[in-house]
């Protein structure tokens, strides 16, 4: 999703959109700072630090961004955004542990941090759109979004 | 600046087809939502609008009388409708009603008639096709 771009049917003068997405992933994870210490971790992180792990139903909230197509109506094709999403997000975190993914070994695997590594994930991910952000739901009552630096 | 956003949804049929393009083409891009006897969604309406409270009522609008703009100007013509065969802006030849471009076309039924009914300005159009696929304009370009 680079930021400067026009397709050919698109063209400069196309009205501009968000199409946005939502998705579903499960996972578990753990909230510890190896920088800290036990009593640290057990006060920062409370029930979170527990050290076999918990887990949520995380809901990711995609929003892109760009002109609306005039020959298909569209700002992205779902059908491409989902393939996306799904290779690069979904099937990567979705019934794992947070904690034992690479891009978590020295980050924890906060919402926020998440939020930030999934935005991250999907920056590049279809060349004609922009991504607008990335909102993650840990429950239906704590979400974060991130929309890059 | 506050932003107050009222919701309503409708019912309608589509389905996408360029007309300038094959069958062929039509269905390789457009998939499922191609077939020509449509389809249906329940769909959710948010209409945003930004003003400063009024110091005397404390509204940013009268939530009635947006109300009653949205019914009259987009509700009114698109609930239990075909979209494709009984609203203007998606006849053939014109706009695909895809979410984005119901995003729009309310945008522009909205506009007028929001920014007349008192301080507020219209912000923002967002249409829920479903409760996971939303579209959203905010005017312009």
């Amino acid at each position: 999703m680079s930021p400067a771009h026009s397709t050919e049917t698109a063209g400069l003068n196309a009205a501009k959109a968000y199409f946005g997405r939502r998705y579903m992933l499960s996972a578990s994870h753990r909230l510890h700072a190896d920088s800290l210490s036990d009593e640290e971790n057990r006060i920062a992180y409370g029930k979170c630090n527990n050290p076999h792990g918990h887990g949520h139903n995380y809901t990711i909230e995609v929003l892109t961004r760009g002109p609306i197509d005039p020959a298909t109506g569209m700002v992205v094709n779902l059908v491409d955004l989902d393939r996306e999403v799904k290779a690069r997000v979904i099937h990567r975190f979705d019934h794992t542990n947070l904690n034992s993914d690479p891009l978590f070994a020295n980050r924890v695997p906060t919402t926020e941090n998440l939020c930030r590594t999934v935005y991250d994930l999907l920056a590049d991910a279809l060349p004609a759109i922009e991504l607008e952000y990335v909102r993650v739901e840990e429950t239906e009552n704590n979400f974060f979004q991130y929309s890059g630096n | 600046m506050v932003f107050l956003t009222r919701r309503a949804t409708f019912s309608a049929s589509h389905y996408y087809w360029n007309e300038s393009w094959s069958e062929e083409q039509n269905h390789q891009v457009f998939g499922r939502c191609a077939n020509r006897n449509g389809h249906g969604h329940n769909y959710t309406l948010e209409v945003t609008v930004a003003g400063e409270p009024d110091p005397v009522t404390g509204f940013v609008v009268d939530l009635k009388g947006l109300k009653d703009i949205m019914e009259r100007e987009v509700l009114s013509g698109f609930d239990h409708r075909h979209l494709n065969l009984e609203v203007p802006e998606f006849a053939a030849g014109g706009m695909i009603p895809t979410t984005e471009n119901i995003a729009r076309a309310a945008w522009n039924r909205l506009e007028r008639a929001v920014n007349t009914v008192g301080g507020a300005r219209l912000s923002a159009i967002r249409v829920y096709e479903t409760p996971e696929i939303f579209a959203e304009y905010r005017g312009g370009l």
